[in-house]
């Protein structure tokens, strides 16, 4: 409001504004006639922007005094411009709000210099959780893990977007399991992967359940794609469930024990663990600035709770936000506070994982 | 499928449904109209009422908007010479010298005529080709992708004007620009000297914005007169309607043409105008008119331009890949409405998709009307002095750079551009050839790289790559063979051989930020290096060739339309201009948009334009309010100046 007004009616009314912006702050628990800017750090249309634009109008609706929310996209540099911006403007009244997706999770965990924002001083409201879906060609004649010598046997392209990007799972479990895959990076979106795919230029890929659901489930019946896993579901504690989206299929972890007889450990293991937290089981998130009151942030987490509380939400979510349990309040802080605070050893082995196998340095 | 679509055309044709689309349509061409703005900028006006709408309605309203921003950008392609998007790049190219020369109400509604027919027959390509679409898309791999840039870099060959070397030179720069950034293959940092703005890039809007509005604004203010050298309204819309008509052919191949190339993901509207326009070049016996206003270079990509947002819907709706990009802005609104794009969209949907084709054949009608209704009043803006228009236009430019990524740099980079706009143009460089290199450098990155990745060096030998490769070695041939007349660039100055100095120096300039590139791809991994050095040597080698044939006198590359000032020691006022431009960015920078904009405008129209202080102070308001409305109704930001962030 404070912004739309200065950029508005000119410098004679900046003072005018600073001093109504105040008893805005200390009745903040009440939003009325306030506008909420809530900050995508991706273009409009893509899938943090849709995710946005399918909670916004109903944050307005179910938070005190029925604030306008008005979605703000600032894309730039994989989503840490617009994250870069909110961490240096921010207002924490509450009429700053931020989503984040785990593009803007991964350079912050891996130290990225670009990154100047820091989740330490941001509170989580609300997180929205995803899996995904590894599947390959038919040609290679693999079905499950005990074909896991032929899946060794040849190289296999992988079209990604980048060692960095969402795909960096993914690809520390292919390496786990010892494939010889051939990464192909700069695909534009996950959309371009499996388009590469389908033209056969892929031999393997990797789908989010939405896009699993909608593109590749068709390919899947019409014989042309075999899915091998799923990334699974992880949680605080590190143990890994098979995915609601998916509960046929084996998870990753599974998949591993039976390829190789042994479960999976050591660094890898617990870096690929810490990558899942961070980018898939808390992969959107709405954050408010730390030194928000606290009356603010209960205002949130108590409309965050009615929205996913109505009794059509699952239906109204449709596939794009899925069949998984959002997280709410506290309960997403603590997951944020958990998948934000990585062991240096670990951030040590993706770097120097990232710069070996793929020269990505930091 | 007849009776699928026949029952589709009914739902689109309801009440409810036409008034939502006509919606669509106004905002798509509000959007069009201002430069820098495209369908991003729509969306956002948009999505806030998709929630909850009934989805036949919805899509038709996004459609609407989407369809006919190609439509709305011909006003400022045609009228300030500066290119709307870049799908009308190339309208630039004849349509304002038609408008210089007082034919801008024949320009307009040739243009809107054609776009309205391409937009039809892209439609109606569409309705059977998205049955059949699924492998010509497919067959489409990295290879053939960058095969076609290649294709649309030879574009230049057409373009350069008098001298090719320049016009190599020329892309090459546009190509070293281009590379600034992330580099596709491995994520390294190349040519960005540590400033974060330029990790993502320059942005094209700050590109094109530079290139074209800023030198031609300071150069009409230097001529001092209106837009249009007479004062008559000229042949009117009839006329264009009429030119049109006569060229039926012509329409129907660069319709086809832009909805073929806007079917294949990740090139679409980039080049499509660009190769509509070298096509009817090479396709007409009388050549000697084409970039000095000749009505069929506006006709061809035109027509084009509407057909291939037709040919976009193609991936988006079978893959979920959009084509462009204002359809992945569309895409995001079908995600959003609940309907999922895929195989399904001709299997299970096929009405929803049929609805979504004949709503936005009923745009392009509904906006080539609209707009042909206001091509007779805005042409008249041709008639007034430029002086009064100037600082409106100056004011809609740093705007459009602006949104590019919201960041002062954008404004930096738009005055940085402006310079190297302006000297091209006085030293007789093409402009085209450098957005075209600019332009297409990304996708030529990417595709070899992933085709170089997915094939080896096998891509080379594929049936599609080969065809490709062909089409483009006869293109340049005809190119060279006819291409010599057009010239984007005005006329020089008898003057001229005896200003080879400053002509060297700005060569030098090139050749020098050519060895740069080199430079910076040396310190790069190998699939980084690559496309770098190739395109740092071919700038570097032709920007070596046009200084020493400057150096030996030859006419093809002499050229300064500023000579006989620059000898008598005068200034031809373009760098004063030039300066008051950054002047404002500073002071952009320091008191914000709106407030700068205040002071600038009265003390423009009152000192250059020699207004009376009421009128100024009437058309500032005026500015200012509409510059505020635009922003606060598009949920957009302006600068807020240092002072501005004090609070």
């Amino acid at each position: 409001m404070k912004l739309s007004i200065t950029s508005t009616l000119g410098s004679l009314l900046l003072g005018a504004s600073a001093m109504l912006a105040v008893p805005a702050a200390l009745q903040a628990q009440d939003f009325a006639g306030e506008t909420i800017e809530w900050t995508i750090p991706f273009g409009v249309g893509g899938g943090t922007d849709v995710w946005a634009r399918f909670f916004a109008p109903q944050l307005s609706e179910a938070l005190p005094g029925k604030p306008t929310v008005v979605v703000l996209n600032v894309p730039g540099g994989g989503s840490i411009s617009g994250a870069n911006q909110f961490a240096q403007r921010a207002s924490d009244d509450g009429l700053s709000i931020l989503g984040t997706s785990a593009s803007t999770q991964y350079p912050a965990i891996l130290g990225d210099p670009r990154v100047r924002y820091d989740y330490a001083e941001w509170t989580a409201i609300l997180a929205s959780p995803t899996g995904g879906v590894v599947y390959i060609d038919p040609k290679y004649g693999v079905t499950g893990p005990a074909d896991i010598e032929k899946l060794r046997a040849e190289q296999i392209r992988f079209a990604s977007q980048g060692a960095t990007a969402l795909e960096m799972p993914v690809l520390l479990a292919m390496k786990m399991m010892g494939l010889n895959i051939k990464a192909v990076f700069g695909m534009e979106s996950r959309g371009a992967g499996r388009l590469a795919f389908e033209r056969g230029e892929a031999g393997i890929d990797f789908q989010t359940s939405s896009a699993y659901l909608s593109s590749v489930k068709p390919l899947v019946e019409g014989g042309k794609a075999v899915p091998l896993f799923s990334m699974g579901v992880v949680d605080a504690e590190g143990n890994v469930t098979r995915d609601p989206s998916f509960p046929d299929l084996p998870t990753f972890v599974e998949f591993f024990e039976q390829a190789t007889g042994a479960k999976p450990d050591g660094e890898a293991f617990e870096a690929w663990k810490a990558l899942m937290l961070a980018g898939y089981s808390l992969q959107k998130m709405v954050v408010v600035p730390k030194d928000a009151p606290a009356e603010v942030v209960a205002a949130y987490g108590t409309a965050a709770q009615s929205i996913i509380d109505k009794p059509d939400f699952r239906q109204r979510a449709g596939e794009e936000i899925g069949v998984y349990e959002q997280l709410v309040g506290d309960k997403a802080d603590a997951a944020l506070k958990e998948a934000l605070t990585i062991d240096p050893a670990i951030r040590e082995f993706l770097t120097n994982w990232l710069a070996e196998d793929y020269n990505v340095r930091m | 499928m007849f009776d699928v679509a026949l029952s589709a055309l009914g739902q689109v044709m309801t009440g409810g449904h036409l008034v939502f689309l006509v919606l669509g349509v106004c905002v798509g061409l509000i959007v069009g109209i201002l430069p820098g703005l495209g369908g991003i900028a729509g969306m956002s006006i948009l999505l806030p009422f998709l929630y909850g709408m009934d989805p036949v309605s919805a899509l038709g309203m996004l459609i609407g908007m989407v369809a006919v921003i190609p439509t709305g950008d011909t006003f400022t392609s045609v009228m300030m010479g500066i290119p709307g998007s870049s799908a009308s790049q190339a309208t630039v190219l004849d349509g304002f010298p038609m408008a210089k020369r007082g034919e801008a109400a024949r320009a307009l509604s040739a243009a809107f005529t054609s776009s309205l027919l391409g937009g039809l027959i892209g439609a109606l390509v569409l309705s059977f080709a998205i049955i059949l679409a699924r492998p010509l898309v497919l067959s489409f791999s990295s290879a053939e992708l960058f095969m076609l840039t290649i294709f649309g870099l030879s574009m230049v060959a057409v373009l350069s004007g008098r001298s090719l070397t320049k016009g190599i030179a020329a892309a090459g720069i546009g190509l070293v620009i281009g590379i600034i950034g992330t580099a596709p293959a491995t994520g390294e940092a190349r040519m960005t000297f540590g400033i974060d703005y330029l990790y993502d890039g320059v942005p094209l809007v700050v590109v094109a914005m530079g290139l074209f509005a800023i030198p031609e604004i300071i150069d009409l203010l230097k001529r001092g007169t209106a837009i249009s050298e007479t004062t008559a309204i000229g042949g009117g819309w009839g006329k264009g309607v009429r030119d049109v008509l006569r060229h039926p052919w012509l329409v129907a191949r660069c319709a086809s043409l832009g909805c073929v190339i806007g079917a294949l993901p990740g090139l679409g509207g980039a080049v499509v105008d660009w190769i509509a326009y070298s096509h009817v070049v090479q396709t007409s016996r009388d050549k000697s008119q084409f970039g000095k206003g000749d009505v069929r270079g506006v006709i061809a990509p035109e027509s084009a331009n509407n057909a291939c947002q037709g040919g976009a819907l193609i991936p988006t709706l079978l893959f979920g890949v959009p084509g462009s990009g204002s359809m992945a802005v569309f895409l995001g609104g079908m995600v959003l409405l609940g309907i999922q794009p895929g195989v399904t969209m001709v299997e299970t949907q096929l009405d929803v998709t049929y609805t979504i084709i004949w709503s936005l054949a009923l745009a392009n009608v509904v906006g080539a009307g609209l707009c042909v209704l206001l091509a007779r009043p805005v042409a008249r803006l041709t008639q007034v002095p430029f002086v009064y228009l100037a600082p409106f236009m100056v004011m809609i430019a740093m705007f459009a750079a602006f949104q590019a990524s919201r960041s002062m740099a954008d404004l930096v980079a738009l005055i940085v551009m402006g310079v190297v706009g302006i000297y091209m143009r006085r030293f007789g460089w093409p402009r085209p050839a450098l957005l075209i290199g600019f332009v297409l450098a990304p996708g030529a990155e990417n595709y070899l790289y992933q085709a170089v990745q997915f094939y080896d060096w096998g891509w080379i030998m594929r049936p599609g790559v080969i065809i490709i490769a062909l089409i483009t070695i006869v293109s340049v041939f005809l190119g060279l063979r006819f291409g010599a007349e057009i010239s984007s660039e005005g006329a020089s100055d008898a003057a001229d051989q005896q200003t080879r100095g400053r002509q060297m120096a700005f060569a030098g300039l090139f050749f020098a930020v050519s060895l740069y590139c080199l430079f910076e791809a040396t310190q790069l991994t190998f699939l980084g290096m690559v496309f770098p050095l190739t395109v740092g040597v071919l700038a570097a080698a032709s920007a070596a060739a046009v200084l020493l044939r400057i150096r030996k006198g030859r006419v093809a590359e002499i050229h300064d339309d500023d000579a006989s000032a620059t000898l008598s020691g005068k200034s031809s006022g373009r760098e004063a201009y030039l300066a008051i431009f950054a002047g404002l960015v500073a002071l952009i920078w320091v008191i914000g948009f709106v407030p700068a904009m205040a002071v600038f405008f009265p003390a423009f129209l009152i000192l250059a334009g020699k207004s009376r202080p009421l009128p100024a102070v009437l058309m500032t308001v005026g500015a200012v309010g509409f510059i505020s409305l635009i922003t606060w109704a598009m949920s957009l930001r302006l600068p807020e100046g240092l002072i501005g962030q004090l609070f």
